[in-house]
């Protein structure tokens, strides 16, 4: 086989890998309950594929025959591991229909419940993420600790105890009961929206913490979306990220200085995201339910309404600020609240915001000492202004807002 | 639990500590301000430029002396600071927004436990 036909078997490969990954993790995992095993086997199933493929060609469903080559692996795992005995039904699920013509016809996609066991309330709360990135998307240990400011080594620590707890802590593999629904969802749904990570991007200053996973995120909402259409959270966290990430460009000027959101120029602004976000919003709205991420979205979309008028509606955002604060009275919403204020009625306003916060929970955050400088700059507080900047300063992660912040100062 | 947040530094870095108007001297005392005023703030020291630094080492009885610093690399020891912090995940995020880390690096690490540094401390 020549060259390039070997490129394109690798490049078809990786396709698969990325778009089956996680349906086939979840599938081979549902009845085990082991995750580890589970993409052990899958990542010998890629191997043996990179190894036929560019000679034999593609098989004409790639992700049966991953899917039987993975089984096959499995198999051998479970029979190594000598728990044959009560492996029984796992190994009969295994074996069971196991050709490839029969495979061939849809596999049911379990990712669902996958999702629902990463971020199950037994398992620690901060590695919901970083487990839903590794066993749907496939990403390794190395880059999900580069994402999340820990180290290698640490990471893989905790994604392999989290796993055993899963394996072993009985876990169910199941969608929740309506009971629980939707506070579970809830928790899928942060999860998801703590890998795009976006923490603030008002106009006083900014507490990115970058992931730089900004299209893992994305893809999974998308998924989840197809597995529950027409969820109107669902489609308020779709459209929150989008809304974010249409601003990209935006963000940072030729010399990459940061610049914030009042500032941005709306023409930068990816426009089929924003539409795109403004058709989920719609669509999230009509169902009546209104939650915690359709608001933040509501939020976004009215700053993205300047792209259209040049103006920016503060009484709205104020408004939507405060149902926000009913439902998740978060540090990032007070002070975002806070911002707004300050916006329609004047930096004293916003200032008395900031000050019904709590003092101790601030003195390790970011957004409230920039919107605080700010809005302290504004009144002619030169003093106390440069005292709250300097904490901003401090306390900014991103070298750009460092950099936006001395400017300002 | 007490970190070590150790400071390595590139020649420019070395070079901005010359002009105390610039920015990034403005970016360090924020960064203390910070620290300070969160209540994490242990103790921390600024080293003198790398070059003013001197390796001594004894070998079969004999002072050898070297003029420099003790490794030969680009980034060089610029200063340290002992943060009193819960876990080194708290220790990261502190770490990830010193002024040091956008140019040079940090290095993160955890103070000996007591006991373990009662012998080289002579107690």
């Amino acid at each position: 086989m020549n060259e390039i036909n070997q490129e394109e078997t690798h490049g078809t490969i990786e396709r698969v890998a990325r778009e089956s990954y996680g349906r086939l993790v979840a599938y081979l995992s549902v009845h085990t309950h082991d995750l580890a095993s589970a993409e052990d086997a899958l990542s010998n199933a890629l191997v043996s594929a990179l190894n036929h493929w560019p000679q034999d060609g593609v098989p004409k469903n790639p992700e049966a025959w991953l899917l039987t080559a993975a089984r096959h692996s499995l198999i051998d795992v479970i029979r190594h591991q000598r728990v044959i005995l009560e492996s029984e039904p796992t190994l009969r699920f295994l074996t069971e229909n196991s050709t490839e013509t029969a495979l061939a016809t849809q596999f049911p996609d379990e990712r669902l419940k996958l999702l629902f066991v990463c971020a199950h309330p037994a398992i620690d709360p901060a590695m919901h993420t970083p487990l839903m990135l590794q066993t749907v998307l496939g990403l390794d240990a190395a880059r999900i600790a580069q994402a999340f400011l820990i180290a290698p080594k640490t990471m893989g620590q905790r994604l392999f105890r989290a796993k055993t707890k899963i394996r072993s802590g009985g876990i169910p593999f199941e969608i929740p009961q309506q009971r629980d629904l939707p506070e579970r969802q809830d928790a899928v749904l942060e999860a998801i929206y703590a890998a795009f990570g976006i923490g603030w991007d008002d106009m006083a200053g900014a507490d990115h913490r970058g992931r730089d996973l900004a299209e893992e995120a994305l893809w999974l909402a998308r998924v989840l979306l197809q597995l529950m259409p027409g969820e109107a959270e669902v489609q308020g966290l779709l459209a929150l990220m989008l809304h974010c990430e249409a601003r990209r460009p935006a963000r940072r000027d030729a010399q990459g200085r940061y610049i914030p959101l009042s500032e941005q120029n709306p023409n930068q602004w990816l426009v089929p995201l924003m539409d795109e976000a403004e058709r989920h919003l719609a669509d999230a709205f009509q169902h009546g339910r209104v939650g915690r991420f359709q608001l933040e979205a509501a939020i976004q979309s009215v700053h993205a309404e300047r792209a259209r008028t040049g103006r920016t509606d503060w009484p709205a955002i104020v408004l939507f600020h405060k149902q926000l604060l009913r439902i998740s009275p978060a540090l990032g919403t007070q002070a975002g609240y806070a911002a707004a204020v300050a916006e329609a009625n004047g930096p004293e306003a916003g200032l008395a915001v900031l000050e019904s916060m709590d003092q101790g929970a601030v003195s390790h955050y970011q957004p409230y000492w920039a919107v605080r400088a700010h809005l302290l700059q504004r009144l002619g507080k030169g003093a106390e202004a440069s005292d709250a900047y300097d904490r901003a300063i401090g306390l900014s992660e991103d070298p750009a807002v460092r950099e936006f912040l001395l400017q300002k100062r | 639990m007490q970190f070590a947040l150790m400071i390595y530094h590139t020649p420019e870095e070395f070079d901005m500590r010359k002009d105390y108007s610039h920015p990034h001297i403005g970016a360090w005392r924020a960064y203390y301000k910070a620290l300070v005023a969160a209540g994490v703030y242990v103790s921390g020291d600024a080293l003198e430029v790398p070059e003013t630094g001197t390796t001594v080492r004894l070998r079969e009885g004999k002072r050898r002396v070297q003029d420099g610093p003790y490794a030969d690399t680009k980034e060089q020891l610029a200063g340290f600071i002992i943060l009193e912090l819960p876990s080194v995940d708290a220790a990261l995020d502190w770490a990830a927004r010193c002024p040091g880390a956008s140019l040079g690096a940090v290095e993160v690490r955890p103070l000996a436990p007591e006991s373990k540094r009662r012998g080289f401390t002579g107690e």
